[in-house]
Formats: structure tokens, sequence, C-alpha cells
């Protein structure tokens, strides 16, 4: 290969697209890495303090697609204070102030200002995709910025974000002279938005793939937009309440039944049960059902629309289809490869209407299935053993069970040897997440079976250090670790700090670690940021190196400590 | 909704007519009959684990979901309903959050763990909770749906069974028999 002129190296390069293998290729070689660099157009970067945007700007200056993730997972969970990081504002700045020519963002937990859409709505010509998930920050008036300057826009799909809707015009915002729209999801957006603009803008928009209407839209809306874009691949719908015998809903019937090519359907954020036959003929045809924002939607009505839907491959629902519902799920949906049930009601005891039965029958009928997240009010060891038997294949395994330190009930036991089970059969096992009664035991088991074990999430478990000892050793390919509520100390924690540095992140909340213990892990690598949360500020007061520590977050990074950090955070 | 049903047996139990309640021998306490049904549906964790709307950040659920996937309510579930409560004979008033309680039940509950000690120290253990309404009227809690309740209870009293004649509110027993379906 050395023989080779470097366009001819930078045309094979070109077939190599996933980054963990784009990453190895630079590592071969200096020519190598020079004509990755030089090539390399998407690079993800899973914690936005790991790097800073000048050295990813000046190692990739063909970048065209930057990928980013900020706060921790458990920020989710209101573990994380509201402040506490993950701007983008200063990577847009600096992407701005180069040559770059930016065409796709994709932010993941990020706090993204209006400033900051504004921001990049001008400074990238051919910008062409901006993807925001779980972020906060921003209103309708960035979103406006963005429709109005981003000429060439393509895609614009807001996920599960906190915006503050201003009810404003920001859809009336995109000109008339914008037709590349593939993708708008809207569906997070809680106010009105102009429907007559929508239908304009759908109407010339002849490449839309991708519409989600957020709960403002409602059902005549739905019916003229379907009627306009019947090459629609994914919809979500937004209200979905209307009188069945109207004209109206005879119309959608008819528009409903055009749309041939609709795959994904998701939404249905206001729904009238009575309604759901007009559904019924694309049903035949999805791969994705996305029901977990419908609570309005269950018992026979569900069951009937899912006994509808042979090929589906991704299912989420809420818990309130029952384990009855799920054993439906079972009998019809054999391409089932993932399932995630939700709570409805995730603080009423005892109405949690899926136990280990519905898991049971769901894994007994669907062979292929390999990713599951599934909210429960209880679980059993031999369900789950039957479980990891008939379906070898869970590449992603995520249980939680409301009472999060129920034991088996019908044992008394802990779960160990049902998570045991599911670790050693599983063994492409990438992602796990625990719950239910659980001893130091389940985490040898993890240790010596999860070898492809990527992430895991710990909560109320283990009796001692020994717990986490066991996952630290033995899980080589462990990248993120984050334990809440369990009684691992400074001895694990200390035992290998090196590990830590192969690893993206670790967080730990709730713990027996100590401040000094924290201190010293932060000594000894000088790689790792090792950040302590505070809120309650007891750390002002007091500096006891014996101190237990709420939260910590240490991560591996290349620039050191951030600047940007509140001051309830001290980085050791 | 349906669950809400046991309003009904907070008003019933308040008229229990001495030592006719429970059978247990245990000590008597206000809202025993209630809270021992919720006792036998939880599992047996550690106490601060029984309340689950109390254990921050379980069950994972991220707060967006948590705020749209729950009924037609936009937000309104994050707000916080902070009312006082007073109780006969307690030396100071109390705060209470009710949008943290799942029910006319589990307020039982946090209102004993408020008042535990005056309650068991009184004389005669028959309370009434009474509230204050919007309109400023007291009304017996219980009645109306919990989500109801909680928009419109502005404080709440737990008043002694014997006082609560003056008020009016309670009826004689076979009036709200006939009120009870």
């Amino acid at each position: 290969m050395n023989y080779f002129p470097d366009e001819v190296l930078e045309h094979v390069f070109d077939f190599i697209t996933s980054h963990k293998d784009r990453n190895s290729v630079s590592l071969v070689c200096k020519s190598w890495y020079k004509i990755e660099r030089y090539s390399r157009q998407r690079v993800f970067i899973g914690n936005c303090y790991s790097i800073s945007p000048e050295r990813l700007i000046a190692r990739f200056p063909g970048l065209k697609s930057l990928t980013l993730k900020g706060k921790p997972h458990f920020a989710d969970f209101n573990l994380v204070p509201h402040d506490w990081g993950g701007f983008v504002y200063p990577w847009i700045k600096a992407l701005a102030k180069s040559r770059i020519g930016l065409e796709e963002l994709r932010l993941k937990r990020m706090v993204v200002s209006d400033e900051s859409l504004e921001l990049l709505s001008k400074s990238f010509v051919n910008f062409k995709s901006l993807v925001l998930v779980s972020c906060e920050g921003f209103t309708t008036d960035g979103l406006a910025a963005i429709a109005a300057n981003c000429r060439f826009l393509r895609e614009l799909d807001l996920q599960e974000n906190e915006v503050d809707d201003h009810r404003g015009h920001w859809l009336s915002c995109f000109p008339e002279s914008c037709t590349s729209l593939i993708s708008l999801n809207f569906a997070c957006l809680r106010g009105e938005v102009n429907l007559g603009a929508l239908e304009r803008l759908v109407s010339r928009s002849p490449n839309l793939k991708s519409l989600r209407l957020n709960r403002a839209v409602p059902l005549d809306t739905l019916q003229k937009l379907l009627m306009r874009a019947p090459q629609l691949v994914d919809l979500g719908i937004g209200s979905y309440v209307h009188d069945p015998f109207s004209e109206v809903y005879n119309k959608l019937k008819i528009a409903i039944q055009r749309c041939k090519s609709i795959r994904s359907l998701s939404g249905f954020l206001e729904v009238a049960p009575h309604c759901m036959s007009a559904i019924y003929p694309i049903c035949g045809n999805l791969t994705f059902l996305n029901l977990s924002y419908a609570p309005g939607l269950h018992g026979n009505k569900l069951m009937k629309l899912i006994q509808h839907c042979r090929k589906l491959q991704r299912l989420w629902i809420l818990d309130c289809i029952g384990d009855k519902g799920l054993g439906v799920v079972a009998l019809t949906c054999k391409e089932l490869q993932e399932l995630r049930v939700f709570p409805s009601d995730p603080f009423g005891a005892g109405n949690a209407a899926v136990t280990e039965e519905g898991l049971v029958l769901v894994s007994a009928g669907c062979p292929k299935l390999n990713s599951l997240l599934y909210f429960c009010q209880q679980m059993t060891n031999a369900a789950l053993i039957t479980v990891a038997k008939n379906c070898p294949n869970f590449i992603r395994f995520r249980l939680c069970i409301l009472d999060p330190i129920k034991p088996d009930p019908v044992t008394n036991q802990p779960l160990d040897e049902g998570f045991g089970a599911i670790v050693q059969s599983c063994k492409g096992l990438k992602r796990l997440s625990l719950s239910g009664l659980l001893t130091d035991q389940v985490f040898l088991y993890i240790g010596m079976y999860a070898e492809q074990l990527e992430m895991l999430s710990i909560a109320f478990a283990a009796d001692s250090d020994k717990g986490m000892l066991y996952v630290l050793n033995g899980c080589k390919k462990l990248r993120k670790l984050e334990i809440r509520d369990c009684p691992f100390g400074d001895a694990a924690l200390l035992e290998d700090v090196g590990k830590y540095e192969t690893m993206r992140s670790l967080w730990m909340s709730s713990c027996e670690v100590t401040l000094g213990g924290c201190k010293s892990v932060a000594e000894k690598m000088p790689s790792l940021n090792v950040e302590i949360i505070d809120e309650c500020e007891q750390m002002e007061f007091n500096l006891d190196d014996k101190q237990k520590v709420d939260k910590m977050y240490l991560y591996r990074t290349l620039v050191g400590h951030r600047k940007d950090a509140p001051e309830y955070v001290s980085i050791l | 909704m349906a669950k809400e049903g046991l309003g009904l047996e907070i008003t019933e139990l308040r008229l229990g007519l001495p030592g006719g309640g429970t059978e247990k021998n245990e000590k008597k306490r206000v809202f025993s009959e209630i809270s021992e049904e919720e006792e036998n549906e939880k599992s047996n964790g550690p106490p601060e684990l029984q309340s689950k709307s109390q254990v921050v950040g379980w069950p994972p659920v991220c707060s967006y979901r948590k705020k749209n996937s729950f009924g037609d309510k936009d937000g309104s579930k994050t707000s916080k309903f902070y009312v006082k409560v007073s109780m006969d004979g307690a030396p100071f008033l109390r705060k209470i959050d009710l949008a943290l309680h799942k029910g006319y039940s589990d307020l039982a509950k946090a209102l004993e763990k408020l008042f535990g000690e005056a309650l068991r120290d009184a004389e005669s253990c028959e309370f009434v909770p009474i509230y204050e309404d919007k309109d400023g009227d007291w009304m017996l809690a219980g009645d109306v749906p919990w989500e109801m309740f909680i928009e419109s209870c502005k404080r709440l009293r737990i008043m002694k069974k014997a006082d609560a004649k003056g008020f009016g509110v309670l009826q004689s027993r076979e009036a709200l028999n006939g009120t009870l379906k």
C-alpha cells in the first residue's frame, strides 16, 4: 500500500465509513494518518469536553458532519444540575471562524442557545442538517433563524428537546425558495404552528420523506398534508382526534391509503381510539411503531392495531399494553428486533401493567429480538433464564423494575442468577442496565462473561467494593460505567486508575467514595478530569478528605480542565 | 382514575365507631385502614424507598417523557403545590407538597409522618382532614378526584372530630351511608 499515490489511498479510505475503522486506519503510520485526516468528513465526539473545537478543526479541515454529546446520561433523570455544562456555542463560534464547510450538526444532551442557532444558520452556506436530541436552552426564535437562513436545509430533526415555544411564526420563516426538505420533525414543540405555512411548506417539498408533527396539528390538517406528501416514509401524527363519522375522517382514510411508502409511524400525542381503523391499511408495511407517547391508546384497540403489524422490527410502547398485549406482539411480530416498554404511570403503586410474563412471551415468539428496554412491575430469575435461552442475540438489555431493589417475588432471592444467565448466553451484549435486588454475585458473572460489554448502568445494587472490582477487572471493552446508590468506595475506585483512560467516562453518585479518593485519582491520572458536583455546597465549608462525595463524574480528556464549569463543580 | 374510590374510604373511616373499625390490635392510627391496603401492595424495601416518588431519578425516565406521556396535562406535573397543614393541638404548622403524592392514601401517610407524635399523644384519636378551597369554603377531604383536589386545595387542617360538629361539615352516619352507593 505504501507504493500507491495518496489519491488512491484516499479513494480506498472513502469506503471506510465507521468511526472506529477510520480511527484505526489513522494509527497505522504517519502517511496514513495524514491522508485519513484530510479526507475525513464525519467526526463523532462522545464527550464534548474530551477535545477542543480548535484541535478538531486543526486535524480535520475537511469536516462536514459533526456529532457532539454533552451531559452524562444520568442527566436525563435529574441527577445533573441544570447548568452543569455542555454548551455548544463555543463549538459553533470556532467552526464559524474557521474555513470548515459544516453541513451537518448532531447534538445530544447539550445546551443550545438561540444565539448559537442564529450563528449556525448564518455561518455555513451549505448547511443541510440539524439534529437535536434531548437538548435545551433554545426557543422557537432560534428555529426561525435556521428556517430563514439555511437555504439548502434538508433536515430539521428535534427529538425530545425542552424548547421554549414562543408560539411564533418559525415555520413561516422557511422561504418560498426552500424546496429541499427531506426530514422535518417538530413533535416535541408544544405550541401552535401556522397550519397554512405548514401545508405550503409540505407542498413545495417533493423530497420530503420524514414528517413528525406536534400535537397542535389537528386531524384535518394531517389529511391535507398526507394528500400532498404520499411519498412519506416516516410519519409522526400529532393530534388524532376526530369524529369517526365525519367527512374529514373519510378523507383521511383515503389519504392514508395513498401513502404506500410509510414504514415508520409515531406520535398519536392525542388520540381517539375509535379512529384507529383508518391506520390499518398501512400497518402491514410498518417496520417501526412508536406509541410511547400515546397513553390514550390501550386495551383492545391497541391490540387490534398491533395485530395488523406483521412486519414490525421495532416497537416502542407503554406498559398499559399489559402482559396480554405483549402476548399479541409475540404472536404477530415475528420480525421484531427491538422492544421498548415505557411506564405509563411511574409512581402508581401496583399500576404497572407488565411483569416477567410479558417478556417471556415476547422472547419465545420473537427469536430475532436483540434490543430491549423494559420497565416492569417485577421480574423473576426463572423468567430471565428463559429469556436468555430464547434470545441469545441481545446487544442491548435494559431492565428497569419500578421498585429498584425488588427481589424475585416467587423465591425472594436476588436477581443475580437471572442476569447471570443473560450475560452468559448473550455473547454479543454491549449495553446492560440492571435493577432489582442484586448482590456482588451478579457482578462476578458480568466480569466473567460480558466480554463485549461497553456500557453498564447500576443502581441500588451490590454489597461491597468487590462488585465494582469484578466489573473493572473483567469487562475489557467497557467504555461507560454509571453507578448510583451502591456501596462502592475508594478501594474499588483506586484499584486500577489506569483503566479509566481506556473508558469514555465514569459516573458515581450516592456511593461511598470520598473526596480523598477522588483527589487520588486526579493526582495519578492527569489525563482525566475528575469532577465533583456538589449542589449543596457542603465542600466549601468542609474540605475533609474523608467526606463522602455525593456526585463524581470523571472522563478522559486531551484538553485538561474545562473553563465553563459552574461554581458547584470542582475539578480536582 | 377509578382507583380514587379511596376517597370514600377516608370518609367512612372517620365516622367509624370506637373500636368498630380494624380488627387488628395496633396503635390506633388515623388512616390505618388505608395505609394497610397500600402496605400489602408494596415490597419489603427500606422505608425510604417505599414511597417511590421520593427517590430522585427513579424510575429512570427522562424528564421530557415524564412531562409528555402521562395524560394530556402540559407540564403541570412539575409545578409544586405547597399548602400549609395545621393540626389541632400541634404547636406549629407544617407545609406539604401535594404534587408529591399520588392520592389520598399517600397523603394520609405523609400527614401521619408529619404529625405522628401529636396524633399519638392526643386523647381522642378521631380526626377529620378538611381543606380550604379556592372559594374559601372548608371542605371534607376525599370527595373529589385527587387531581381536582390538589388544584383547589389552599390549606389543610386536621381537625378533632369533637370540634367538627360545630363546623357543620359532618353528616350523620346514616346520611353519609346513603351517599355511598
